[in-house]
């Protein structure tokens, strides 16, 4: 089934397909990040493939590479009832164009990568942290986050003398 | 006339945002015409504490998002792990774990059922699905040990072997529980202030919900035909019948006739699960990967040693990545898994159903009424532990 | 025996402490702080099997203003703390805490950035409720136990009843 998916897209991008894996019968391209947008939409689209259902926007930090992030999007098609997965590599501080345009589930699912990864995102209407509270400093699911740091406790009366016990 | 708007602020310690969820209204009278979810209150770091265990300790964490269909959790995780590794459960297991789930999907949209009508002024039908939830409680406590947190699955079948008292709480439970829901029904149905509280209130339009990802009851309900069970069976889903409920009026009375129909239609899969489960071992036979079962680990050797491998090191699985997705009980439960050849997941993302319908909660209240926000966040079903994880 | 054989039939004396806390213990008013799981566990004891108001407990409130036992029921998250907080602080004395599971007593199996490493570390808990959840046994065992604990209040000099 995947092979038509395949197959149009190969036909319609060509060299802008970095890369083409199928893992466990899963197929997934590696794409630039200025194809993300019209490669979404085709997806989306074209009558013959119908990836209307954005399913899952994530991300990986692999530290040691030179673009240390990977973003990944899901699509799946009612037709089909396949999963499509493509990915964009990026640098630190470098950022994504945004499909908020495309999917308003796309909203949600943004605010979080940048939330943990801290990947900007290119057009967002409200890119602002979604789980973690705003002074939060850091992005936790980078690598080099430690994992039991505990931040300090927050004292909202901080200024006010500690209440006497008689 | 010059008029302002008021910003009510809903949460996040609020009886009807079933935990702590914010939403922050913007009013126009009792009218919304703003209102921003916001989320994030119990995060609680599961994806990045994944990084750091190894795979099978990684499914008691999963029952803890989704704290009222743990086995769900379980299994969604156990599933992708099984298909990164190659392994394939037992038929045994497939079948418990089918029924076991179909279990979960009763106890879930039993406490939804509760909640929603306790939060819109049926204040007895909690305690009506609060005593039918004993009940299935009492069928994961004689699995697992637990009332909630069961962490029952394991990678490549079962825990344990099912117990000898399992059947006879099964057929209780399908006996009992048509009577139930038709009790529920004489209940809500035809109430006139349940109808009034929820027809044509938070409709949302078929494309607007596939736009907006929602997936799962909610999506039934707007007419879109489409289970995951059913059309990319997972666990010998595909050797059973039921059917797929949908309505086509897409508000909160059909999502409550949905979740209803969908009730029944479990127990239609629990009765062909209990009434034809099949014999045999509840563990696949991997060694050096699938667990060995107790017997075997004290009376053979080579079991022995791989017991012992597998608990102080873990099991390597191949480079690479899955994605395997099922039909919880709240919609398209997600697990996205990347080995890097260790022990530990090098990442483990959930795509949580509770979080994106949520974020659709606008679309459904702007331009009602106050009241209609309570109605709303009732009928998505949200569980804070899985929206934030 | 001395005085109370002078006053009339149906006149029992007692202190006043003694009768306050009768009254107190069996008549508080828990604030559910459901939180996560925990929450469901504590909708179950208030549920017909366990049904809570054996025990004069079942008076759920939605406001600290009207609560005097706050049941923290899941885990913290360092999030919610600041909330948690304010809405003890705006409860009426004399109050108290159960810290319900092992997440909200201490962090349980979540040990990372975003959980805070048990409620006593924000507000003062009175009894600790183990178990991830804890049985709805558990949480009325930690209920009976914290009305022992209101029965031996001091009336004067308890730094809970003044302020």
């Amino acid at each position: 089934m995947s092979n038509i998916t395949r197959e149009r897209v190969t036909a319609q991008f060509g060299d802008k397909i970095l890369a083409t894996t199928e893992h466990f019968g899963e197929l997934a391209f590696v794409v630039d990040k200025s194809t993300i947008v019209p490669l979404a939409r085709f997806l989306r689209d074209d009558t013959a493939l119908k990836y209307v259902h954005l399913s899952d926007i994530t991300a990986t930090d692999w530290p040691e590479r030179e673009k240390r992030f990977e973003v990944i999007y899901h699509l799946y098609s009612y037709d089909l009832t396949e999963y499509v997965r493509f990915k964009v590599h990026v640098a630190d501080k470098e950022s994504v164009p945004t499909l908020t345009g495309e999917w308003d589930t796309a909203n949600w699912l943004e605010r979080e990568v940048f939330d943990l990864f801290g990947i900007p995102f290119d057009g967002h209407p409200d890119l602002r942290r979604i789980l973690l509270w705003d002074e939060f400093e850091g992005h936790p699911l980078r690598k080099d986050y430690p994992l039991t740091y505990e931040t300090p406790q927050f004292t909202y009366n901080k200024d006010q003398p500690p209440e006497v016990i008689k | 006339m010059q008029t302002e708007t008021m910003t009510v602020n809903l949460g996040p310690q609020h009886p009807a945002t079933h935990g702590v969820l914010r939403v922050v209204l913007e009013l126009d009278g009792e009218v919304v015409i703003k209102c921003t979810p916001e989320v994030g209150y119990l995060h609680t770091g599961i994806e990045k504490t994944a990084e750091a265990k190894l795979y099978y300790k990684v499914i008691p964490m999963t029952d803890r998002m989704d704290y009222l269909a743990p086995m769900s959790n379980n299994l969604g995780y156990c599933l992708a792990v099984e298909k990164l590794l190659g392994v394939e459960a037992p038929p045994k297991a497939q079948w418990a774990r089918v029924l076991l789930t179909e279990i979960t999907r009763l106890n879930s949209h039993l406490v939804w059922l509760g909640t929603h009508a306790l939060d819109i002024g049926a204040m007895s039908m909690l305690l009506y699905v609060f005593r039918e939830r004993e009940d299935l409680l009492t069928i994961y406590e004689a699995v697992s040990g637990q009332r909630m947190m069961s962490t029952y699955f394991r990678i490549g079948g079962l825990t344990d072997d099912l117990p000898s008292d399992f059947e006879p709480m099964v057929r209780k439970v399908i006996r009992t529980f048509p009577v139930r829901f038709d009790e529920y029904e004489n209940i809500l149905t035809n109430n006139r202030i349940w109808r009034n509280r929820t027809v044509g209130v938070g409709v949302i339009s078929k494309e607007e919900a596939i736009k907006s990802g929602i997936t799962g009851p909610i999506l039934r309900a707007a007419g879109v035909k489409h289970d995951l069970r059913k059309v990319r069976p997972y666990s010998s889903y595909e050797k059973f019948d039921f059917d797929i409920p949908t309505q086509e009026a897409s508000d909160c009375f059909a999502r409550y006739q949905v979740r209803l129909e969908e009730m029944r239609q479990s127990l239609r899969i629990i009765q062909q699960a209990i009434d034809g489960m099949p014999e045999g071992r509840y563990l696949a036979r991997v060694p050096g990967v699938v667990r060995p079962t107790k017997e075997e680990a004290l009376f053979q050797m080579e079991a022995m040693i791989y017991h012992f491998k597998l608990v102080t090191e873990g099991f390597h699985p191949p480079k690479g990545e899955v994605y395997v997705t099922i039909e919880s009980p709240k919609g398209e439960l997600g697990y996205y898994i990347v080995s890097d050849g260790g022990t530990m997941p090098y990442r483990m993302r959930v795509r949580p159903p509770s979080f994106v319908n949520i974020s659709a909660l606008s679309k459904l209240v702007v331009g009602r009424l106050l009241a209609d926000v309570i109605a709303c966040i009732g009928s998505v079903d949200i569980v804070l532990g899985e929206v934030d994880r | 025996m001395g005085l109370e054989e002078k006053i009339p039939d149906g006149i029992i004396l007692a202190t006043a402490e003694k009768v306050v806390n009768w009254a107190r213990k069996r008549s508080t008013w828990p604030f559910g702080f459901g939180l996560a799981c925990c929450a469901i566990e504590m909708m179950s004891s208030f549920g017909p099997k366990y049904d809570l108001s054996r025990f004069g407990m079942e008076v759920m409130r939605a406001s600290p203003r009207q609560a005097d036992l706050m049941i923290v029921a899941g885990r913290v998250s360092n999030k919610m703390a600041p909330v948690l907080k304010r809405l003890y602080d705006q409860m009426p004395n004399p109050k108290w805490v159960i810290s319900m599971g092992a997440c909200a007593s201490c962090g349980g199996i979540f040990n990372n950035y975003a959980i805070l490493q048990g409620v006593d570390k924000i507000v003062p808990v009175d009894i600790y409720v183990p178990g991830c959840p804890p049985r709805p046994e558990q949480l009325i065992d930690g209920i009976v136990k914290l009305q022992k604990l209101i029965d031996q209040e001091k009336l004067k000099g308890d730094s809970r009843q003044s302020a």
